[in-house]
């Protein structure tokens, strides 16, 4: 196991978090009931996304900053598990709301804008696939994962804050502010978030290997291609 | 109407009986039966989450494996 303690502690903040997710006390709210408990699962999958995206973002401007093609993978993995986590975090909010909402689907602001977001980095991949050079996919998908991040921040932390939202939170509704989200809740769920963050960060770092390992082997046979003659 | 209220008696008393009598039955080791369960689940969720990390593990083995033998 290289550099293991992190990962040793993902399992031990994630394993906390479904049992003492699901056995604590928690509020007694209206409506929400015990869904209340869905802040500690559903919540840390945007979180996760949006660190990775983060990195992503990161790595984007640093392959573009020098040009090598590993920032490059780093980069896409991480967008990989990100939106891997933002199609977890969508039905978990959509199986939530069924029976909270009424309808999976209520062109709530909150799951339209992430709905848009997410449509953005799936046109990310399919813009990737699209293209077979690699350098010019690396610096077409570094340009356009940019753009993506920037355009996450208002479709995700602006826009459904300035119109009134069923999401717990907004409008009146309760959900994840100071009054709210009690001690209690604090102690379950920020472990969760830095447990899940790791899991997003492990998966992502496996990627980034195997990713790294082909990258390497395929440069080893365009070297010695390239002695050949 | 008295002939209602007479068999409702009846059967509350039969199902207070029925409660009784599971009340009544001998205590065994059933933590995993109490709180409607919640601890099965847990215990699903647990295993579920076990699995997943187990996997990683054995794809993270692999992984060190290739890069060593490069």
């Amino acid at each position: 196991m290289r550099k293991s303690w992190w990962k040793v502690a993902c399992v031990v903040l994630v394993l906390y978090a479904i049992i003492g997710g699901l056995l604590m006390p928690v509020p007694r709210q209206h409506i929400l009931n015990e869904t209340i408990r869905n802040l500690y699962f559903h919540v840390p999958m945007w979180f996760t996304m949006i660190l990775l995206f983060t990195g992503a973002f990161i790595y984007a401007i640093k392959y573009l900053r020098t040009g090598r093609l590993e920032y490059d993978i780093y980069s896409v993995a991480l967008t990989k598990v990100g939106i891997f986590f933002s199609i977890l975090g969508m039905v978990t909010g959509m199986e939530w709301a069924k029976y909270t909402w009424g309808e999976p689907w209520s062109n709530d602001p909150k799951q339209l804008g992430t709905a848009v977001c997410m449509l953005i980095y799936f046109a990310y991949l399919i813009l990737r696939g699209g293209l077979n050079d690699e350098e010019k996919r690396a610096k077409i998908s570094s340009v356009y994962n940019i753009f993506a991040f920037a355009l996450m921040i208002p479709l995700i932390w602006v826009l459904p804050r300035m119109v009134d939202s069923l999401h717990p939170g907004n409008g009146g509704n309760p959900g994840f502010n100071a009054y709210d989200l009690d001690a209690r809740m604090r102690g379950v769920f920020y472990p969760a978030v830095i447990g899940w963050f790791l899991l997003g960060l492990w998966i992502s770092t496996l990627i980034i290997r195997t990713e790294l390992i082909r990258y390497r082997r395929d440069n080893d046979f365009m070297l010695t291609k390239n002695k050949q003659p | 109407m008295q002939k209602i209220s007479f068999l409702t008696i009846v059967f509350s008393m039969l199902a207070a009986g029925v409660v009784m009598a599971q009340e009544n039955q001998p205590e065994m080791a059933d933590i995993m039966r109490t709180d409607g369960k919640i601890y099965v689940v847990v215990l699903v969720l647990a295993t579920i989450f076990a699995g997943i990390i187990a996997y990683l593990v054995r794809i993270e083995r692999k992984i060190n494996k290739i890069e060593k033998n490069k």
